[in-house]
């Protein structure tokens, strides 16, 4: 291609039903922002506004062939988004809604696993919306809205008029301990500054760490929120309950693994995350990291889902920062002391 | 060096086809171009998806973002022939006596001459389509496998698995094989005499393009730096045998691909606009344009043999003259 192309930033909604996504998709679709969307629904439902580029398509969960049990993909996003991006210029970006019950993984991999896709388009953030009055009963009766947590980059913790401050906090923590990443939102009827959802770039890892330096840092003892965070400060009585210990969830499932560790060898790094995803990642719904190299002045940056794993050279390290390796893991069933063992045995 | 006939167009070319003598090209946007004394231009869809021109190769069928199944002639007049309001079409294809298949999410739908619809479900989305070269019989391509209906029979529909994803279908020239493009970067044939499976894989990128020589012997695919061409002419298909790659070069990839439709001869395109032909007996290449602003997305010989049609993803379209 002779041309300089920019990828068409993609941005998925999950939530349960009720969650208030089409209240959230009927603001993207209605606002005055100046960009215009081409969104992809399972069916046109609820949505109030006119739009040409409201695309319905059947969800089409198809595995690939490539001996990954966990690799699936979305078939007619693939499909979709490749007649879209035919015609680019009629929009700036791509909004997926996903089903109240969907599994975000298969959206999310679509955007790594198909070169086409991959060529054309990036993943820009997942958006779960929450219901703060169900989370809890959610959580108990649906592995489903416990999965969209654990993959969301943005959370919207919705409807928070119908509850009060003390649940809010309770939800909070609920939340957190699903996805210490995660940025919260507090929201009622979906009412978000819109550029707080689009265009984050929070998938991109690379971008994540460079709009919040403290991207990985938010879960741990030491560290203080300070103006440089970038996550959910309009709320000053927020009293950033992530530092202390995960609350105690009993019906959730899904648990986080934050290791922290000196530099890493690559040659000890690099077969280490390879057979971990490979052997864990059907239960690893997502994973994080910021890797210091052993003579080696670039961070390292990497980030998975499931058994797909991609990492970069970030940046230099800044001089004074720590040269530390942090990773955390998101999924069921993970062996804590092994991963902990096993990594801290990367060191150099 | 033969004579190219430039055509700069706005858009993705989807089609490029010759109906009678003259050469039509189809744009993503819904927009038509046709070179009749003079350049001519038509809109007929509200974005085009998916086109095939018609056995006849008088008419272009084609289904779009609108709904709509369009047939338009080689004069440029245009008629709806089905309409499915909010509905992509994704996939069109030509079949005997004027009839067109087309599909909208999981359903494939046969439509006669005479206007008769007649409908077939589907378990998953139809992402190909294509009819046998004889009677009235259609493969859809669908998750794990092809769905083969005759059409106006009450006959049990022939279930074809394979597990994967089945993008593409095509039927060899002779009936005797049917080949599906796969999202792993593979083609998967049937024998359909006793349902024998052919695997056809080592791609690097997906099939997005196949093409039956003239006699059926052989299949060109792209997805390769090199056109891919499977032998079909032994009785166990291309089984046991290696393809054989035409025109390979070391940093472009085969975007399309068309055979001639009378030598043993495949026309090539790339992904950097290049186009050659190439003799599929001897590998015997001969340059037919030499690049463009982007990918080579359509190629069709006129029914002589002589004239070139091509359509690029950037919209550089144009007409080689082999007689020049």
């Amino acid at each position: 291609m002779s041309e300089a192309f920019n990828p068409i930033p993609v941005t998925v909604l999950t939530g349960y039903l009720g969650s208030g996504k089409t209240t959230l998709l009927n603001r993207i679709l209605s606002e005055d922002h100046g960009k215009r969307y081409a969104v992809i629904v399972n069916e046109f439902g609820e949505i109030g506004i006119d739009n040409d580029l409201i695309v319905e398509s059947d969800e089409e969960i198809y595995e690939m062939n490539n001996g990954c049990v966990c690799c699936t993909v979305r078939g007619d996003l693939i499909r979709v988004v490749e007649g879209l991006m035919r015609r680019p210029g009629r929009f700036d970006a791509i909004v997926v809604e996903t089903t109240g019950l969907a599994d975000p993984a298969p959206v999310a991999q679509t955007f790594f696993m198909d070169d086409d896709v991959r060529q054309k388009t990036r993943l820009d953030a997942v958006v779960a919306l929450v219901d703060a009055k169900h989370l809890p009963l959610r959580l108990k009766d649906s592995r489903e809205a416990e999965d969209q947590i654990a993959f969301a980059d943005v959370v919207l913790l919705n409807k928070t008029d119908l509850v009060g401050e003390e649940e809010l906090s309770d939800r909070e923590r609920a939340i957190r301990a699903i996805n210490p990443s995660a940025r919260i939102h507090r929201t009622e009827r979906a009412g978000i500054a819109l550029d707080d959802v689009l265009d984050r770039g929070a998938f991109d890892l690379q971008r994540a760490l460079d709009n919040d330096p403290h991207f990985l840092d938010h879960d741990h003892p030491d560290h203080v929120c300070g103006p440089d965070c970038d996550h959910d400060h309009h709320d000053h009585d927020h009293d950033h309950d992530h530092h202390h210990a995960p609350a105690d969830i009993h019906d959730a499932t899904i648990q986080s693994i934050s290791l922290r560790a000196g530099p890493l060898k690559p040659d000890r790094f690099f077969p280490w995350i390879q057979k971990t995803t490979q052997l864990d990642g059907p239960n690893i719904l997502r994973l994080k990291g910021i890797i210091a190299f052993d003579n080696d002045d670039d961070r390292y940056v990497v980030q998975g889902i499931h058994m797909l794993v991609e990492g970069d050279h970030q940046r230099a390290w800044k001089p004074g920062e720590a040269r530390e390796s942090r990773i955390v893991f998101i999924g069921r069933d993970l062996d804590r002391d092994k991963l902990k063992r096993t990594f801290e045995a990367c060191q150099a | 060096m033969p004579t190219v006939a430039p055509l700069d167009l706005e858009g993705h070319c989807l089609i490029a086809a010759f109906l009678g003598t003259v050469p039509f090209f189809a744009l993503a946007d819904g927009s038509v171009h046709w070179l009749d004394h003079g350049k001519k231009s038509a809109t007929i869809h509200d974005g085009l998806l998916c086109g095939a021109v018609d056995w006849q190769g008088r008419s272009l069928l084609t289904g779009g973002e609108d709904g709509k199944i369009v047939r338009t002639a080689e004069d440029g007049t245009s008629e709806t022939l089905a309409e499915n309001p909010g509905k992509w079409i994704n996939c069109i294809a030509a079949g005997p006596r004027d009839s067109v298949a087309f599909s909208t999410g999981r359903s494939s739908v046969v439509r006669t001459a005479d206007g008769t619809l007649a409908e077939f479900p589907e378990a998953r989305t139809v992402e190909g389509l294509a009819f046998a070269p004889k009677g009235l019989r259609i493969a859809a391509a669908r998750y794990n496998g092809l769905s083969l209906h005759w059409a106006g029979m009450k006959a049990q529909a022939v279930e074809l698995e394979w597990k994967g994803a089945h993008n593409q279908v095509s039927f060899s020239p002779d009936g005797n094989y049917v080949v599906s493009s796969m999202q792993e970067n593979a083609l998967h044939g049937w024998r359909l005499g006793d349902g024998k499976h052919m695997r056809m894989s080592g791609y690097p990128a997906k099939v997005k393009s196949l093409s039956w020589s003239a006699k059926g012997k052989w299949l060109a695919s792209s997805g390769a730096p090199a056109a891919v061409v499977w032998p079909f002419s032994g009785k166990d298909g291309p089984m046991g045998k290696a393809p054989l790659q035409l025109g390979t070069r070391g940093d472009c990839a085969v975007t399309c691909v068309a055979c001639h439709p009378a030598d043993d001869v495949v026309a090539i395109g790339y992904s950097d606009g290049m186009i050659q032909a190439a003799r599929i007996s001897d590998g015997k290449e001969a340059p037919l344009r030499r690049g463009g602003k982007g990918a080579i997305s359509a190629l069709q010989w006129n029914g002589k043999g002589l004239q070139l049609a091509f359509g690029a993803e950037s919209g550089d379209c144009g007409i080689i003259d082999l007689t020049a």
